[in-house]
Order: C-alpha cells, then structure tokens, then sequence
C-alpha cells in the first residue's frame, strides 16, 4: 500500500505537443547506429479510427538513450527509431486527448512470445501484445477500446 | 435517450445535461476504485478512447524497474521561469508555483524530470489547434520544465493561466488549470495530470476535473495559495506537492 495518497492523473489533452514533442524525440539512437530498427504503428479508437493526437512513450531501457515519445500523426501513426529492449518486451505508455489517465501496456518480441507472463494471459488476447516483424522493424498497433483492445496493464502495489 | 457515440466531440449538450449525467456517475462511485475514471461519458472525446476490459495486474520486471535519467546538461535553469523566454514581459498575474515530488511512500523524487505546459493569461495556448478567439501573447510560450532538487523540490515563474471554452458541451469552459508531466524512480511511477486553482467556480461544471469522483482525491489537484511563497512587490505564490505511486524499486542506502 502506499502511505500517501497519490495524485491523481487527468487527461494530456489536445494541447501537449508543443510543449512535449520534439522532433529527435522518437529517436531512441541514430537510424545508422548499428542494429537500430523502427517500431511503428497505429494508435485507434473503439471505431477503429486512428487517433491523432496521441502520446506514446517507449521505454526500451538499459541506458541515457533507453528511452522515447513520439506524437501520433493525423493518421494514428507513430514510429521510433530504437535497439532491441534489454529484455522480451518494450515498455510503453500511452496518453492521449479523450484518455482520462495514462495506459500502460507492453509490446513483446515475436521471438520472446513463449514469455510466462504472456503465457498467463487469455489465448484470444494474447496477440494483442506482441509485436510483428515487417521490412523495418516491428509493428505495434494499440487499440484503445473494442473487441481486439489492447491489454493494458496495472502495476498496483498491495 | 441521448446517443453518445453520436454526440462525441459535438456540442449538442447543454451544461445541465452535462450536470445530470455527472451526478449519476457520481453516485456509483466505489471505494478503492482507480481515483481518475476512464470510462467518463460527460467527457465525450472519452467515449471511444477509453477500455471496456478489466486492467490486467502485473509485477513490473526489467525495464519496467528503470526510468529515463535526464541530466543537468539537457535542462536549462531558465526554462523553470516561463516570464522570461522572450524579448519581453507577458501580460498577466506573475506567480510562482512550488512544491515537493513524493512517491507514495514518502521518498521525494530527485533530480527528476517535471514539465509544465498552459494556456496564456487570456485561456489561449500557443499550439496551432488552438483556435478560441483570444489574444496569443508575443511573449508567453507557455511550457517549461526543470529538474528536482535533492529533496524533490520543483519550482517553476509563470503567469497564472486563464480559463477557456471548448466544445465538449454548448458554453463548455475549463477550470484554470497547469499541465504537470512527472517520472519517477521506475517506469510504473509515470503521472500526466493537472494543477487547479482553489475556489475555481467552474469546478462543479467540469467534467474532466469530475472524473475523479473522489472529492478527496480531485482537491489533490488544487494548489495552496501560501503567502510565504509570493513575494513583495513581484509575484503571487502557490504550493503544490506531489505524490507519485509507490515505486517497485527495492530502496537504495541513500533514498531517505
């Protein structure tokens, strides 16, 4: 338990990027750093409409470069230029106008899909937390609501 | 009844409206809830933008014990005062805003990131979608960041925000408010949220500020004004303080 009460977050709003995004940002390293690749995706709404203004935050770890936020463009997208995470997955959080609150959720390597954690979770779900290899990199779409929602996770503290 | 999913990011409502559907929502609060709630149909951009599925527990693990390390070097100290960034003076109440970085069990939160981002004093934000028919002052961005002290000490000189309309609902205006970004000492600790200001009269018809159906938990986001703080002849001072979740990390030696 926590013996002070937290603060209490509230939405990022409409408003954030010229105060938070800058253009090097979703470069976690150079795109000629040696093993760098791209992971990119979607941001959706329950319609399946790209969300435009989000915020997506990647942690990747290890060290000073371990760590990333990219807008989402007027069609969803985001992309980030990073190493492979020090681990099976990428940490990311998600923010956006119309979201009350942070979500937190993870994108795993296809190669690390046999994770326990991942195990542990329902078979038609499951899916929604790895990531697939294309030409560039990996893909990572995050889906707010629906039938295919991204599984977003909670780390409270008992 | 009312389509929601039709209404969404339309003003078709009218602040009573707006009221009523709050009042129903707060009277299904449960004790031990999350203290924001996402599924918030008053806010209407939530309706398609929140889960519908359960939040899945986890141990966080790896990098999800780590958290990014912003150094002295990438931080400018001028950037703490957002009343000097241009040629000139803004216009508005000059104030300061002070306080602490706790975590959730006690620990201040040191030599971390905090970013502060706000509409101008005429509740007009210097970002291009911003399209409410105030004045942009010349010499206000109105962003900023800094690091904590040692103690988990921030404090940022801006100009007191005004508030603005939006289209949420017909003559929908939010609070005065400050946008505070903060990390903590592991990746789960991460906190995106808003400093009010106290008797704002608009708190009762806002329905972000309302999504916290905890009155205890949304006077959390209100800062003090505290006369030690302003300073004579200068400015108006607030205290705000902050606590972050609990953080996983096991403490180190030299964390109290």
């Amino acid at each position: 338990m926590n013996t002070l009460a937290p603060t209490p977050g509230q939405t990022v709003g409409p408003f954030f990027s010229f105060a938070l995004v800058r253009e090097e940002g979703a470069d976690l390293v150079s795109p000629s750093h040696p093993g760098a690749m791209t992971l990119h995706g979607r941001v959706l709404d329950g319609a399946g409409e790209p969300v435009p203004d989000a915020l997506v935050e990647l942690t990747r770890g290890g060290d000073a470069d371990g760590w990333g936020r990219a807008a989402t463009d007027d069609e969803g997208r985001y992309a980030f230029t990073t190493l492979a995470p020090s681990g099976p997955f990428f940490a990311i959080t998600v923010l956006a106008r119309g979201l009350l609150d942070r979500l937190f959720t993870r994108a795993y390597l296809p190669e690390r899909s046999d994770d326990p954690f991942l195990q542990g979770i329902a078979e038609d779900r499951r899916a929604t937390l790895v990531a697939t290899p294309d030409e560039r990199g990996y893909v990572f779409d995050i889906r707010l609501q629906g039938d295919d929602e991204t599984v977003f996770l909670t780390f409270a503290r008992d | 009844m009312t389509n929601l999913l039709a209404s969404s990011d339309t003003a078709h409502s009218t602040q009573a409206e707006i009221d009523a559907e709050m009042a129903a929502v707060a009277a299904t609060a449960v004790d031990g809830e999350p203290a924001t709630r996402l599924d918030y149909p008053p806010y209407r951009s939530s309706l398609l933008r929140h889960p519908t599925k359960a939040l899945h527990p986890a141990d966080p693990e790896g990098i999800e014990l780590w958290t990014p390390v912003f150094g002295e070097h990438t931080i400018d100290p001028v950037e703490a005062d957002l009343t000097v960034q241009h040629s000139g003076e803004p216009l508005g109440e000059r104030m300061k805003v002070t306080g602490r970085v706790l975590d959730g069990d006690g620990r201040p939160v040191r030599h971390q990131l905090v970013e502060i981002w706000q509409a101008n004093a005429a509740g007009r934000y210097l970002h291009q979608k911003d399209q409410h028919p105030a004045p942009i002052d010349p010499n206000f961005s109105g962003l900023g960041r800094c690091l904590t002290d040692g103690e988990g000490r921030y404090t940022f000189t801006t100009i007191k925000p005004g508030p603005y309309p939006w289209r949420n609902h017909r003559n929908a205006w939010r609070p005065a408010h400050i946008h505070f970004s903060l990390f903590g000492d592991d990746f789960t600790q991460r906190l995106v949220t808003q400093m009010y200001f106290p008797g704002d009269p608009l708190f009762s018809l806002d329905p972000i500020y309302q999504s916290i159906l905890d009155p205890r938990a949304r006077e959390r986001l209100v800062a003090t004004y505290d006369h030690g703080v302003t300073e004579a002849e200068w400015c108006t001072g607030y205290r705000w303080d902050i606590v972050l979740t609990g953080s996983h990390r096991t403490p180190r030696e030299d964390d109290r």
